[in-house]
C-alpha cells in the first residue's frame, strides 16, 4: 500500500490494486484449503493417523528433525547432488547442443546417436550404474547428469538451429566475426529456448534424485524417506514428500527468475534498466 | 579511400539449382547516383542486391567497385531490408553499435540517432517502437561506419503512406548529404520515379529498360509521367526508350 503513495500524484487511483492482491492470493487458495481440510479431518478423527498423519504432526516432525540436525544434513546432501548433477549434465547438454547446432559436420556425426540414446529412459540405467559405480556419490550425480543432459541438449540444439536466418544475414552484412555473430545474435536468440530446457531439466533433476536416493543411498531426502518407511514413520514419509514439493517449487522459481533476468527485452519492462 | 565508387554490374547471373533467379544483367551506376530497380516480384531484384552486397556469390559475371572486386576494394556497403532486422534483445543504441564499448562507435551511434530524430529512444527496445521508428533505426544502423554504397531492398514496403513519404524524404536527404551511391529496390513505380535519378526495369531475368528520373522531383506531374512510362515497361513488352 505504501508503494501507491510513492507513485506520481498525477495518476488517478486505480481500482486495480484491490483485484491485484486478490489475484496474488488466488494461486495459494487450493493448497491452503487442502491443508485446512486435511487438518480438520485428522482432528475430527475421520482420517486415521496410520494412513495419513495430520499436517500439524508432520510440521512437528519437521521441527524435531531440524533440531536434531538430521533434516538439514540430508537436505544439503540432496541439494549438493542435484546441483552438481545439473551443472555437469546441463553443461554437457549445452556444449553438445551448441556444437551440433553450429556445425553441420558435428550434427551429422553426433545428433542421430544422441537421439537414439535419448530414447532410453535414464532411470533404466540405475542397475548398470550401481554395478559400475556402487552406491557412492558419483552414481547419483551421474544419474542426475544423464537425466538433465538431454532436455538441455535438445533445447539448445533447436534454439540455435531455429535462429532467424535473416538476422544472421544481417550480421554478416555488417561483417561481424563468427564469434560476434554467436555472442550478439545466435546466443541471445537461442537463449529463451535454452532456458526452457533448463527449466525442464530441473524437474528431471528432482525426479531422478528421488528415485536414485530411494533405491540406493545412505543419506539424502530420498534415503530419509525409505528409512522412515522401514519404521512406518508416516510423519517423516509425508515430510519428505512435502520437502520435495517445496524444493521443486523453489527450483521453478529460480528458473523463472533467470527468465526475467535474461529475457527482460521480451516482457519489455520500463525502458530503464 | 574511395568516397564515391562507380559500380559496374558485369553480365551477372544467379541460378538456384534449376531455377534461374537472374539471367544476365549488366549496367553501371555512377558515383553518387540514386538508382531505382523496379519489376515484378520474383524478378530477381533481391538476388541482385544481395550479390552486390556480397551476401550471395554470383553463378556468372561479377560486380566491380571502381574496377575492383569487393574483396580488393575498401568500399563499405550497407543493406537495409524490408524487415527492420533489429535485434530485439538490444536497445536501440546497442543495435547501432552492436554493443561495442568503443567510445567512437558510441558517439557515432548517438549522432546517427539524432539524424533520424530518435534521440529519446536510445535506451528503448525495438519492440517498444512503431514500424516507422524501427525502420529509422535500421536506416541509422546502415549509416554506421560511413558507407559509400547503400542498398535498399523495399525498405518502406510495410509502412503506411504518410510514414512512407516522410521516410522517402529522409532517405533522399541523407543520400544527398552524404553523397551515397544508392540502389533502391521497390515495387512502387511512383516511389521510384520520385526518388531516383535513374530507373532500371527488371524483367525476364534481365535489365529490360531504363528511364531517367524527373528533372524536378517536386513536380508531381513530371513524377507521374515517369511513373506511367515505367509501369508501361513492366506491364507491356513493347518499349521505346
Ligand atoms: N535462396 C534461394 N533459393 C532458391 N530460390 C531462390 C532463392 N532466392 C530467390 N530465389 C528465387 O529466385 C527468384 C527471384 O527472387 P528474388 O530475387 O527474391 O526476386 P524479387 O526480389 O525481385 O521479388 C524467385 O523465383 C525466387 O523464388
Ligand atoms: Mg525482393
Amino acid at each position: 500500500m505504501q508503494k501507491t503513495v510513492a507513485l506520481s500524484p498525477a495518476l488517478p487511483p486505480k481500482p486495480k490494486t484491490r483485484s491485484f492482491s486478490f489475484k496474488g492470493f488466488l494461486p495459494f487458495l487450493i493448497p491452503v484449503l487442502v491443508v485446512a481440510i486435511w487438518q480438520l479431518s485428522s482432528s475430527l478423527g475421520w482420517l486415521s493417523t496410520n494412513i495419513l498423519p495430520s499436517p500439524w504432526a508432520v510440521l512437528q516432525d519437521g521441527v524435531k528433525l531440524t533440531q536434531s540436525g538430521e533434516l538439514p544434513k540430508n537436505m544439503s546432501i540432496s541439494l549438493y547432488r542435484a546441483t552438481l548433477g545439473l551443472v555437469i549434465g546441463g553443461g554437457l547438454g549445452f556444449v553438445l547442443g551448441f556444437v551440433n547446432g553450429m556445425s553441420n559436420t558435428a550434427r551429422l556425426l553426433f545428433d542421430s546417436s544422441i537421439q537414439m540414446v535419448r530414447n532410453v529412459p535414464h532411470l533404466a540405467l540405475i542397475p548398470l550404474i550401481i554395478i559400475w559405480l556402487g552406491i557412492n556419490e558419483s552414481a547419483k550425480i551421474s544419474l542426475v547428469a544423464i537425466g538433465t543432459m538431454f532436455p538441455v541438449y535438445i533445447n539448445t540444439f533447436n534454439g540455435i538451429r531455429n535462429v532467424d536466418p535473416d538476422l544472421i544475414e544481417m550480421g554478416q552484412s555488417y561483417n561481424l566475426s563468427k564469434r560476434e555473430l554467436f555472442q550478439k545474435i545466435i546466443f541471445p536468440a537461442a537463449l529463451p529456448q535454452v532456458l526452457v530446457g533448463v527449466r525442464y531439466a530441473l524437474g528431471v533433476m528432482w525426479t531422478t534424485l528421488i528415485v536414485a536416493e530411494t533405491i540406493s543411498a545412505n543419506s539424502g531426502i530420498g534415503y530419509m524417506s525409505t528409512n522412515a518407511e522401514d519404521f512406518v514413520d508416516m510423519e517423516t514419509v509425508i515430510l519428505c514428500i512435502v520437502i520435495y514439493a517445496i524444493l521443486g517449487k523453489i527450483s521453478d522459481l529460480v528458473a523463472k527468475s533467470f527468465e526475467t533476468l535474461f529475457l527482460d527485452w521480451q516482457t519489455l519492462g520500463r525502458s530503464s534498466k | 579511400m574511395t568516397t564515391k565508387p562507380e559500380i559496374t554490374i558485369d553480365h551477372i547471373g544467379k541460378d538456384y539449382g534449376q531455377i534461374t533467379a537472374l539471367g544476365d544483367v549488366s549496367f553501371n551506376i555512377e558515383p553518387g547516383e540514386f538508382l531505382a530497380l523496379v519489376g515484378m516480384s520474383g524478378g530477381g531484384k533481391s538476388t541482385l542486391l544481395r550479390m552486390i552486397a556480397g551476401l550471395e556469390t554470383p553463378t556468372r559475371g561479377q560486380v566491380l567497385f571502381n574496377h575492383e572486386t569487393r574483396e580488393d576494394s575498401a568500399v563499405v556497403i550497407r543493406v537495409m531490408f524490408q524487415e527492420d532486422r533489429l535485434l530485439p534483445w538490444m536497445t536501440v543504441l546497442d543495435n547501432l553499435s552492436f554493443k561495442s564499448h568503443d567510445a567512437q562507435q558510441q558517439a557515432e551511434a548517438k549522432k546517427l540517432l539524432h539524424l533520424v530524430d530518435l534521440d529519446e529512444y536510445a535506451q528503448q527496445f525495438p519492440n517498444q517502437l512503431s514500424g516507422g521508428q524501427k525502420q529509422r533505426v535500421a536506416l541509422a544502423r546502415a549509416l554506421m561506419s560511413h558507407p559509400q554504397v547503400l542498398l535498399l531492398d523495399e525498405p518502406l514496403g510495410a509502412l503506411d503512406a504518410l510514414t512512407r513519404r516522410k521516410m522517402q524524404d529522409l532517405i533522399l536527404h541523407i543520400c544527398e548529404q552524404q553523397q551515397l551511391t544508392t540502389i533502391l529496390v521497390t515495387h512502387d513505380v511512383n516511389e521510384a520515379a520520385r526518388m531516383a535519378d535513374r530507373i532500371v526495369v527488371m524483367k525476364h531475368e534481365t535489365n529490360y529498360a531504363e528511364f531517367n528520373g524527373p528533372t524536378d522531383r517536386h513536380d508531381a506531374g513530371q513524377v507521374g509521367l515517369v511513373a506511367e512510362d515505367v509501369l508501361d515497361a513492366i506491364l507491356h513488352d513493347k518499349v521505346e526508350s
